[in-house]
């Protein structure tokens, strides 16, 4: 109805004034980093040292440790992502109000759906360079196609942070983000992230392949140890397909929500 | 010339509830026009429809010549917006509120930052500028949501209850300042449910009621059509009031017998209080006064403007 620009033109307006927020409270961003590490540490080091090698398949088999570490660094780029796409999107949208302001200029809703999935994307592509970063000097990166793993990263945040703006458009109460662990957790459990997927038998491979962060796991790793094959496009494919989706439900529901 | 905003049948419709019911206006370049009528008339609504935050139901709107269906982001580029309730940046300071507007319309942030410290002096915030704005007074907050409005230099300000809740010196500090943009040729519309504010500030308006426009006139006119040139007001004791109707007709134009008080509508009012002490009538109170714009609404609706 009430047309904005096309593409969302002036979405990096919202991340200047995200940017001019943090730059008192950067510290907040800083302890995200951490989380991830402990995690690594503890199961790709500490129960790795139990498990010896993973089979990648085709003959290919690596240290416990190289097969969990890209699954963490999807895990983080989704977590990263949602941090601000959740939590801190409802505290804009239903109690600060900000939005309503934003919406008094030329910017749209489409401006306002794309700078805060750029926005949350920025965050969860932060923690993953970092978590790369610690990947290598560690020594579990094995492939030089790991410099695509930040691009992958960013494009699990992107389809993560889309969908969780959505979701956080429908809730109502601060109690309602209790489903965004319930969901996010199996998630984290059981994208083919601590074992292999052929762990499960066929039908429920099938679904874990229909659930999103198997393919940004699934992409990360393949980059991280060279293990490349026609599967990482589908994985692309379907991470683009997500978030664009994602987006455009955005801009409807906010639409639908301050516009009335 | 062409009027800046021009409504005709415009209608806002929530679900089954009529908020604006196919109203007609113009308003011209330049001029202060306000929206006034108790709560609940539609003001907000129709404000929102102006500055294309919220879709037309039915009706046409244009705004600075534009369709706000088709051209929302252009008309936003040159409109102001004062909303009813302020909806400043809590996470920034009180510059950086006026610095980041100023980027949402493509200011560069040179620029905004100079406009920023124009308009902190205007509003006269200068002193506050590096401050959090929650522990602003209600004043200061909605002084800095008008520089914040005018950042982009507006051709027009849209101001929806500009001193609602304010105490009487916030209000004639805003009042001045919003006097001094008339001056420099920017279109004010406002809306408000003080008959003071109204005749203060505006060159024409339209009095609503129940999604309608119920007259439209500068304060004067509107006054001359709609009431006496003086009222005299009466308390009487409880119960007393009722009683006297039959005694005051003869007294003036009209008489309007209220909860607490009762008016008499007349050219002379100190005239009508001397025929009035003459009948040996006595009330507690007699206050001889000019007609207002709450005497018009008063006889338009037959009820007071803030209940
Ligand atoms: N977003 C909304 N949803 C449903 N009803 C609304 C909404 N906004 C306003 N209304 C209703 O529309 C009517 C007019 O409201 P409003 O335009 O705010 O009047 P005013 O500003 O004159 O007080 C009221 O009955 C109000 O409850
Ligand atoms: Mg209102």
């Amino acid at each position: 109805m009430i047309a904005s620009l096309p593409f969302g033109r002036r979405a990096s307006r919202l991340i200047e004034r995200n940017l001019l927020v943090y730059r008192r409270g950067w510290i907040i961003i800083f302890s995200g980093f951490f989380e991830p590490f402990f995690y690594l540490l503890g199961i790709g080091f500490g129960i790795g040292s139990l498990v010896g090698n993973v089979s990648l398949g085709a003959g290919h088999s690596v240290p416990y440790a190289v097969f969990v570490a890209p699954a963490l660094m999807a895990g983080t780029a989704m977590n990263g992502a949602l941090y601000d796409s959740t939590f801190n999107l409802f505290f804009k949208l239903r109690y600060a109000k900000t939005y309503d302001a934003v919406l008094a200029t030329p910017l749209g809703v489409a401006d306002v759906a794309l700078g805060e999935v750029t926005w949350a994307l920025m965050r969860g592509s932060l923690y993953s360079l970092g978590f790369l970063v610690v990947m290598a000097a560690l020594g579990l990166v094995i492939s030089p196609w790991a410099l695509l793993a930040l691009p992958a990263a960013t494009l699990i945040g992107f389809s993560s942070a889309a969908v969780g703006t959505v979701a956080t458009t429908f809730m109502r109460k601060w109690q309602d983000f209790d489903l965004v662990i319930v969901v996010t957790l199996p998630l984290l459990l059981f994208s083919a992230t601590f074992f292999p997927i052929s762990v499960y038998p066929a039908p429920l491979q099938a679904f874990v392949q229909l659930t999103p962060l198997y393919h940004g796991v699934d992409l990360i790793r393949g980059l991280t140890t060279g293990n490349l094959g026609p599967g990482l496009l589908v994985d692309v494919g379907y991470l683009v397909l997500l978030g664009a989706f994602g987006l455009a439900i955005t801009s409807r529901r906010l639409q639908h929500l301050l516009l009335k | 010339m062409d009027p800046l905003i021009s409504a005709r049948g415009l209608t806002k419709r929530f679900g089954d509830l009529v908020a604006v019911d196919g109203i007609d206006f113009d308003v011209a370049k330049g001029e202060a026009f306000g929206f006034l009528g108790p709560n609940g008339a539609g003001k907000t609504s129709t404000m929102r429809m102006i500055g294309s935050t919220s879709p037309v139901t039915a009706g046409t709107l244009r705004v600075l010549g534009l369709d706000p269906a088709v051209d929302g982001p252009r008309i936003r580029a040159r409109v102001g917006v004062v909303p009813q309730l302020d909806t400043l940046d809590m996470e920034l300071s009180v510059r950086e509120n006026l610095v980041i507007y100023g980027r949402y319309f493509d200011l560069t942030y040179a620029e905004a930052g100079r406009r920023a410290d124009e308009l902190l002096a205007f509003v006269q915030l200068t002193e506050r500028a590096r401050d959090q704005v929650e522990p602003l007074s209600g004043g200061m907050k909605r002084r800095l949501t008008i520089a914040r409005a005018l950042i982009s230099e507006p051709d027009l300000l849209l101001l929806d209850e500009p001193t609602t809740g304010l105490d009487p010196q916030a209000r004639h500090l805003l009042w001045d300042r919003l006097y001094r943009l008339k001056q420099r040729g920017v279109t004010l519309v406002l809306t408000t449910h003080y008959m003071d504010e109204a005749e203060q500030l505006c060159d024409r308006l339209v009095v609503m009621d129940k999604a309608r426009i119920v007259a439209q006139g500068s304060p004067r006119e509107l006054i001359e059509r709609y009431s006496t040139r003086e009222v005299v007001e009466l308390r009487f004791p409880p119960d007393a009031a009722e009683s006297m109707d039959g005694r005051l007709n003869g007294l003036a134009d009209r008489v309007e017998v209220l909860p607490d008080r009762v008016l008499l509508y007349t050219a002379n009012g100190d005239a009508a209080s001397a025929a009035l002490h003459e009948s040996g009538i006595r009330p507690e109170s007699t206050l001889v006064r000019r007609s207002t714009l709450e005497d018009v609404f008063l006889r338009l609706t037959g009820r007071s403007l803030i209940e």
